[in-house]
């Protein structure tokens, strides 16, 4: 515990400010009925008013209040994005780092079934499944997750491989350590920065897949507000010259970032390298 | 027995070819069943509302779609074997003829892309590794981060607000025909290349200053650090080389995905590629356009990942000699 | 005075000359005024020229040139609005008015129908037109083995003849008055005997050059078009834009001279753009909520009326339609048909009179209904029927509002739910729409409504002659559905369209978007 404190003391400033960027989203998230002054589907007023005093960052495409959708919006997007990201890695990895472990037919197989599952176009597929399965938030997790995961895959089973050559992991080989010791002990560790790098790029790729799905009619139901869907449902207003769905865009780019500037420190500390 | 003794590179260029054919094989198994699971068939969408139970009957018999799966399924095959994909069931178009324009042009759309993204990338990639840390590699990571943020129908809009309809440099919609110039059509796609260079730029760069990074750490370098080598000597010439392998797996992935994803580039600037036809074909059951679209995509993705796969191998001094 | 029409579209004589010419010789009263003040408001008339570039959704990769199976917009303008033309043609105050054919009677019965065609028209391909080929447009969309959408309209023609090669007599098997607006149908184009539909040779005043489905429909003026007064561009190009922000794009940034549809939310903003005109259409097109009465709990009336009385139209059309349509009172019949019933009271929000149906069916307070709906059904039928779950409430109603996936809707949800949302682009004619949608037996009646006087009235009007009673049939017909009906039509939608200034045209036809779909035809670009 204390030697977890030193270490986000120890912490540049880059990463603190990431972590405060974080904090921020998450308190957002968390006290967003407290803090928002209208309900999350209340029509408050009119169709894409700009920012006033009544309206901090203005109105939606429905003439909901901005600032309220975009508190809510943190909540369901920051959960669902979570759970999806989680679940994707653990499916990849585990199955990256066996295929690259135990290699020959194992790895054969996985990587072909990896193989067909990517060689369809992912949004297509994804379509394709959604429309036979329904939108519901469960099923759209496990979907995305599914299509994520052999990304993850490919990446860890690449990175596995090149460790997998390295002399520690044939000597602990020789020892006679098991699959599960190998893939723990030798494998993950010395895998871990690729793999966090691409865990912050793939939490922030979820809020972007569903904004895509939610451009061709699929995504998350209204009236429930998501930042992917909120900049789809906004983004005409760009063509008449108002900026109102640069704020729900804005809140993406500011959680990418916050994410980012953590988990580059975490490459940093992974990475052993001295300054 | 006579044991064959070919280079392992071609040996297993050889299996990777031929599991490459079995792939394809099974995706067009997969999407001719994953077709037959959706709800309704050509029939029926074609129709839509306006289908009556008797249109319906007469459509599906003439496009042969009330003859069981199976044998639908292997008649396409037989003709797909040959080389023939048949014709569109909607509008009985060659499918050959409806889909080598619209495949020529997604393979321009990501040509022209990659040719600025993927240098670019790598590019960046390695100078903020070399000066990681520094404001450079934060101002790049940072700024790069945002524009990945943002979805990517939101950039095109973004762009489209600035570059045509604020000032108006280039069109707004992308609308290519066979008869242009290489200028013209270079000048019509300049906004969706930009659009899609600025979406997958970022991810191949940060994947390439992790990996450089990474190298950097392990002992080798170290071992050269000892020797004073100079850093730029040390990053481009012992640590890319070893970092070359998941570096070339993300530029092979991107390079799939602005062949095969880019249906919304392609809907918002009106951009008549491929992955628009294979929408519209699976909104209404085509199965011979679907599958046609399909398979060449499954096709680009095998092959790019068989290159990437070779590349690696021959990058990687140590997977290059079989164990 | 067709010849006084005539120099006034020349630009001879303007429009005070034209009403004194035309008092002079007493026949003020059979001028077509509508057409005059689309003339008059436009400015000037039309000219010859240019391209005109439509930019419109409803185009699909899976487009034919053939109209037999043309489901969506963009081949709608392209075939019927372009390439082709029918016998008979609806004008801008939806009357039918010759076209290819040049007059029409028929028996006092209904029953047998002669059409006169017009001597001397030629199609694309050179070949001048007789009744053979009318005889074989028609015949692509009868017979059993027909995959025409148009397969259920010609149903009731038992036979068709020729009469030398300027007529052709339809046998009808019962007596329809409509026949006339039958063949205004958008499938119903005629094309040369023996040639493929699919080559796109017709009579109309363009020519196809390039087709690529769903991508773009290029067409040049055909020199020896038979209507002098129509067809006013070179060219005319259609690329199919789905997406709406980027058909808005296009427009403002001149890249093409129209586009359909555009989105409700963003007119207002439209309009304040600088060189381009909104163009507003008040159709046949409205949204229902249809209830199965053959399933309980629909079957019982008062649970259909207390959901009638339980939504508020007024706000619907406010919301979901930004104020751009009108109020509907539970008929499909729009204020712009013929016969529509305007003494029949509005129906109006009344959760009272909703608590008193439902008291009356023994189910007050435990009411709970579930509405099936999706984005496919019509844009913004989500949000329609969260609205309508809201006004329900006070009344005590319980709407469960189901989000079904747009993949498959008309299929799996539509007419096997027992309530959904449904889209109807409406019938010019009375008896098509109740026909299709309402009759026992009809192919769409999807609320699976069997009222023995209704249909009696049906057959009854359709073969009336006599405008009066046929009038009077309809009217009771309309308070028929209004009272006993299973669907819930809570509004009509305007069509929207946008062009640039320059685009000139008269008042803007009904039965259709974008001028009737005609507006390749009957457009022209202003000097």
């Amino acid at each position: 515990m204390t030697s977890g404190l030193n270490l986000l003391l120890s912490a540049p400033l880059s990463a603190r400010l990431g972590m405060l960027m974080v904090l921020l989203v998450l308190l957002a998230a968390i006290f967003a009925p407290v803090i928002a002054p209208y309900g999350e589907t209340q029509i408050a007023g009119d169709v894409w008013l700009s920012g006033s005093a009544q309206h901090l960052l203005g109105t939606d495409n429905l003439g909901r209040d901005l600032f309220t959708r975009l508190l809510f919006g943190a909540r369901n997007t920051i959960a669902i994005a979570f759970l999806i990201t989680a679940l994707s890695f653990l499916m990849g990895t585990l199955l990256g780092f066996l295929a690259a472990t135990v290699s020959g037919w194992t790895d054969q197989l996985l990587s072909r079934i990896i193989d067909i599952l990517m060689a369809f176009p992912t949004l297509i597929f994804a379509l394709m499944i959604l429309s036979v399965v329904g939108t519901s938030i469960p099923a759209l997790v496990v979907v995305i997750a599914l299509l994520d995961s052999t990304r993850v895959f490919r990446l860890s089973r690449a990175v596995a491989m090149d460790i997998e050559v390295m002399e520690f992991v044939e000597a602990a080989r020789l020892r006679g350590e098991g699959l599960w010791w190998l893939m723990r002990h030798e494998i993950l560790p010395n895998a871990m920065p690729p793999l966090v790098a691409e865990f912050g790029l793939r939490f922030c790729f979820v809020f972007l897949f569903i904004a895509a799905l939610s451009f061709l009619g699929l995504g998350i139901q209204p009236p429930t507000a998501d930042w992917g869907s909120m900049v789809r449902e906004n983004a005409g207003a760009i063509t008449f010259g108002i900026y109102t769905p640069l704020w729900p865009a804005t809140a993406i780019a500011f959680l990418t970032v916050g994410v980012n500037l953590v988990v580059d420190w975490f490459l940093h500390l992974a990475s052993g390298l001295e300054d | 027995m006579q044991q064959w003794h070919f280079h392992p590179v071609v040996r297993l260029l050889a299996q990777r070819i031929g599991l490459g054919l079995l792939t394809l094989w099974v995706i067009s198994l997969l999407i001719f069943v994953g077709i037959q699971l959706l709800p309704g068939d050509l029939a029926d969408a074609v129709l839509g509302q306006s289908a009556t139970p008797e249109t319906v009957a007469a459509f599906r018999h003439e496009l042969k779609l009330d003859l069981p799966p199976h044998i639908r399924y292997l008649h396409w095959l037989s003709g797909a074997v040959e080389g023939d994909f048949g014709r569109s069931l909607a509008n009985q178009r060659p499918v050959a003829e409806l889909i080598g324009w619209r495949f020529g042009n997604s393979l321009f759309l990501a040509g022209v892309t990659a040719l600025i993204a993927v240098p670019l990338a790598v590019v960046l990639g390695l100078m903020a590794a070399l000066y990681r840390n520094t404001l450079f590699d934060k101002l790049i990571s940072t700024s790069t981060l945002s524009v990945i943020s943002f979805p990517e129908f939101f950039v095109a809009y973004i762009l489209i607000a600035l570059f045509s309809v604020q000032l108006p440099f280039f069109p707004s919609i992308a609308s290519i025909t066979p008869d242009m110039g290489l200028g013209q059509k270079l000048y019509a796609v300049f906004l969706p290349c930009l659009t899609l260079a600025l979406v997958v730029t970022a991810h191949m760069m940060r994947q390439t200053r992790a990996a450089i990074i990474n190298i950097l750490a392990s002992a080798y370098i170290e071992m050269a650090n000892l020797k004073g080598l100079k850093r730029m000597r040390i990053v481009v010439l012992h640590a890319f080389p070893n970092a070359l392998s998941p570096v070339i797996n993300v530029i092979a992935l991107n390079l799939a995905y602005l062949v095969v994803g880019v249906v919304i580039v392609e809907v918002v600037f009106v951009y008549p590629g491929l992955g628009q036809l294979l929408v519209d074909s699976v909104a209404k059951r085509d199965i011979p356009v679907v599958q046609a679209s399909g398979l060449i995509f499954a096709t680009t993705y095998v092959l790019l990942n068989l290159l990437a796969d070779i590349l690696s191998i021959l990058c990687n001094p140590r997977l290059r000699s079989p164990r | 005075m067709k010849r006084l029409q005539h120099l006034l579209k020349e630009g001879k004589m303007d429009r005070r000359q034209l009403l004194q010419a035309a008092a002079a010789l007493g026949i003020t009263a059979s001028l077509d005024t509508t057409w005059l003040s689309g003339i008059a408001r436009a400015g000037e008339a039309p000219k010859r020229g240019g391209r005109l570039r439509i930019g419109i959704s409803g185009g699909s990769t899976t487009d034919a040139l053939d109209p037999a199976n043309t489901t969506d917009m963009m081949m709608q303008v392209f075939i019927y609005g372009a390439l082709g033309n029918n016998l008979v043609e609806i004008d801008a105050t939806g009357k039918p008015v010759p076209e290819l054919a040049e007059s029409w009677e028929s028996s006092p019965d209904a029953k047998t129908w002669t059409f006169t065609l017009k001597k001397g028209v030629e199609f694309h391909n050179g070949k001048t037109m007789d009744s053979d080929d009318v005889i074989y447009s028609i015949n692509h969309h009868r017979g059993a083995n027909s995959k025409s959408g148009a397969k259920t309209i010609v149903k009731a023609i038992t036979d068709i003849k020729k009469d030398g090669k300027n007529k052709v007599i339809f046998e009808l098997e019962n007596g329809n008055a409509d026949l006339p607006f039958i063949m205004t149908d958008y499938h119903l184009v005629i094309g040369p005997k023996d040639v493929d539909f699919n080559t796109g040779i017709f009579t109309g005043g363009y020519k196809v050059e390039n087709f690529e489905p769903g991508v773009r429909a290029y067409a040049r003026r055909h020199p020896n078009y038979f209507k002098s007064d129509r067809a006013w561009f070179d060219e005319i190009e259609l690329l199919g834009i789905s997406d709406v922000n980027a058909r808005t794009n296009a427009l403002k940034t001149g890249q093409i001279d129209v586009m359909n549809r555009c989105e409700l939310k963003a007119v207002h903003l439209l309009k304040r753009s600088k060189g381009l005109q909104v163009m507003q259409q008040n159709g046949y097109k409205h949204f229902t909520f249809a209830m199965r009465c053959d399933t309980a709990p629909f079957g019982n009336n008062d649970v259909r009326l207390a959901l009638k009385y339980a939504i508020d139209r007024e706000q619907m059309v406010k919301t979901i339609l930004r104020g751009y349509g009108v109020v509907g009172n539970d008929h499909p019949i729009a204020p712009s048909n013929r016969y529509f019933a305007s003494e029949l009271p509005q129906r109006t929000y009344d959760p009272d009179k909703a608590k008193f149906h439902l008291k009356k069916a023994g189910m007050a307070n435990s009411a709970t209904f579930t509405l099936h709906t999706a984005e496919a059904a019509f844009v913004g039928a989500v949000d329609a029927g969260v609205l309508y779950r809201e006004q329900a409430a006070k009344a005590g109603i319980t709407i469960d509002v189901s989000r079904e996936p747009n993949d498959g809707y008309w299929n799996n949800v539509w007419m096997k739910k027992p309530w959904c949302a449904v889209f109807w682009a409406g019938r010019p004619t009375e008896d098509l729409m109740f026909s299709t949608a309402y009759a026992k037996g009809g192919a769409w009646n999807d609320t699976f409504w069997d009222n023995a006087r209704f249909n009696e009235l049906l057959v009854q009007a359709r073969s009336e002659l006599d405008e009066t009673k046929r009038r009077s049939m309809y009217v009771e017909m309309q308070r028929l559905v209004h009272d006993d009906g299973g669907a819930v039509v809570p509004m009509f939608s305007s069509d929207l369209s946008a062009a640039s200034e320059k685009v000139g045209h008269g008042d803007l036809a009904v039965n259709a978007e974008l001028d009737g779909f005609k507006a390749p035809e009957r457009w022209w670009f202003k000097g």
